[in-house]
């Protein structure tokens, strides 16, 4: 039996009993839900991957592993850049993957899973980069969690205007290309931009 | 200029007749703006509630503004890590989130009988809350953080990613839904706007950006003056 501390677990949880709550919040009538359900599997998304953002820079913060990186042959921004690509592969895939589950089960139609599996799985990319600023800006202070989503939160708003866009575009039966392309790029500019202001922030935090 | 001021004593030397003398101006300004406000005719469609726009445009246009300007100080902290620009930044985000909350609640107010409700998810709406917003997030950064130069730090990195990230957000706010009326100022082809609503616009506008700047150099000179006084402080205890 696996211990539940896996902070994917929990954040497959959180991401489940959000969207749980959304039928009990504004009524189960299933015209109503699946109407809003594309949209809320991605505001969910956006919440849940906010968790395990306080642990991706923290620890390695309190038990001086970062200054160890800082001092080491590689470049902060390219273990930011691994450390943020860690976050989407081990946070945001399987996100990506329930994503569709959950999007179903409030109502969506089957023949968006193959779109709301891929726009979560591009946008969890700007998703794990952004967060990953809020992160390392954090180091040190008072208050983590609650910061990190003080401060990444207004930043998400681009991919979730095109993620859950594309989505609805592709169920509205108009163009969905153009806003899974912007997803794509916010995605890439992120992961490009991202860790320098990472490390900029670590080195900050260390100093 | 910005080389001169950028030593602490002369910024002070210099603010010390220049913030009263800007906040002159503003009063004088924001007077004249406020007089041609109320002696502007009715508009033929808002009647008297057109009023509300020269408070209302000239506070969303500074709330851009001084996020500019919050970038702009924090960049000068981060490349040349200067104690006054630190301050500068410091000393801005309050003021720029006071315009920003002006503006969203004026604009609720003036949305009340034009639009028939208080608040619409439209696109400069949203993006002026998500701004509000990034003002928040910077101050709250700030004071998560208890050492003084850190926490500037921080709050400066954070400032210019919302810098690069404001005309994003902006974008994809704009992509997402546009309701709101189009520019009515500043476009090709000039303005759409009688002169009798442009003056007393142009003079609020000026009014406001005065005030900033008289404020702004009075916050930076109390952060001047709190810095010396903890150093004293710390003196005094050996």
């Amino acid at each position: 039996m696996p211990r539940i501390s896996a902070p994917i677990l929990l954040a497959l949880a959180f991401f489940v009993a959000t969207a749980t709550l959304l039928p009990l919040a504004v009524g189960a009538s299933s015209a109503r839900l699946s109407a809003v359900a594309p949209g809320s599997a991605w505001l969910a998304l956006a919440l849940a991957s906010l968790l395990s953002l306080e642990r991706l820079f923290e620890r390695d913060f309190e038990d001086g592993a970062l200054d160890m990186l800082a001092l080491g042959p590689v470049p902060l921004e390219m273990v930011a850049f691994a450390k943020g690509l860690a976050q989407w592969l081990a946070n945001g895939a399987p996100l990506a993957l329930a994503a569709p589950l959950v999007a179903v089960a409030l109502g969506a139609e089957l023949r968006l899973v193959p779109l709301i599996f891929i726009s979560a799985l591009i946008g969890g990319l700007g998703l794990a980069f952004t967060g990953g600023i809020g992160a390392a800006l954090s180091l040190g202070s008072k208050r983590g969690g609650v910061l990190i989503a003080v401060l990444v939160l207004p930043l998400f708003a681009p991919p979730v205007i095109f993620g859950a866009g594309a989505i609805e575009a592709f169920a509205g039966g108009l163009d969905w290309h153009p806003a899974l392309g912007l997803l794509s790029a916010y995605g890439l500019a992120a992961a490009a931009l991202g860790p320098f202001a990472m490390a900029a922030a670590c080195r900050n935090a260390l100093s | 200029m910005f080389q001169a001021l950028a030593n602490p004593q002369r910024f002070m030397d210099f603010s010390r007749w220049a913030a009263p003398l800007v906040g002159i101006k503003a009063v004088i300004l924001i007077a004249i703006g406020l007089w041609l406000t109320f002696t502007a005719p009715e508009d033929y469609q808002q009647g008297d509630t057109v009023r509300m726009m020269f408070i209302h445009v000239p506070a969303a246009y500074m709330a851009m503004f001084c996020y500019a300007c919050l970038g702009g100080a924090s960049f000068m902290g981060l490349v040349f890590r200067h104690s006054l620009a630190d301050a500068a930044g410091r000393a801005c985000a309050p003021l720029g989130a006071g315009f920003t909350f002006l503006a969203l609640i004026t604009g609720s107010l003036w949305g009340r009988p034009m639009w028939g409700t208080w608040w619409v998810w439209d696109a400069r709406m949203t993006s002026v809350l998500v701004l509000f917003l990034l003002y928040i997030g910077y101050m709250a950064l700030q004071a998560a953080i208890d050492d003084e130069v850190k926490a500037a730090r921080a709050a400066s990195i954070l400032a210019l990613v919302g810098l690069i990230n404001l005309p994003i957000i902006k974008f994809s706010v704009d992509w997402w839904n546009t309701l709101h009326q189009p520019a009515s100022v500043f476009r090709a082809g000039g303005p759409t706007m009688p002169a009798a609503y442009l003056w007393p616009l142009a003079f609020m506008a000026l009014g406001y950006m005065a005030l900033f700047g008289s404020l702004w150099m009075v916050r930076v000179r109390s952060e001047v003056w709190r810095k010396r006084a903890n150093g004293l402080a710390l003196q005094a205890a050996g």
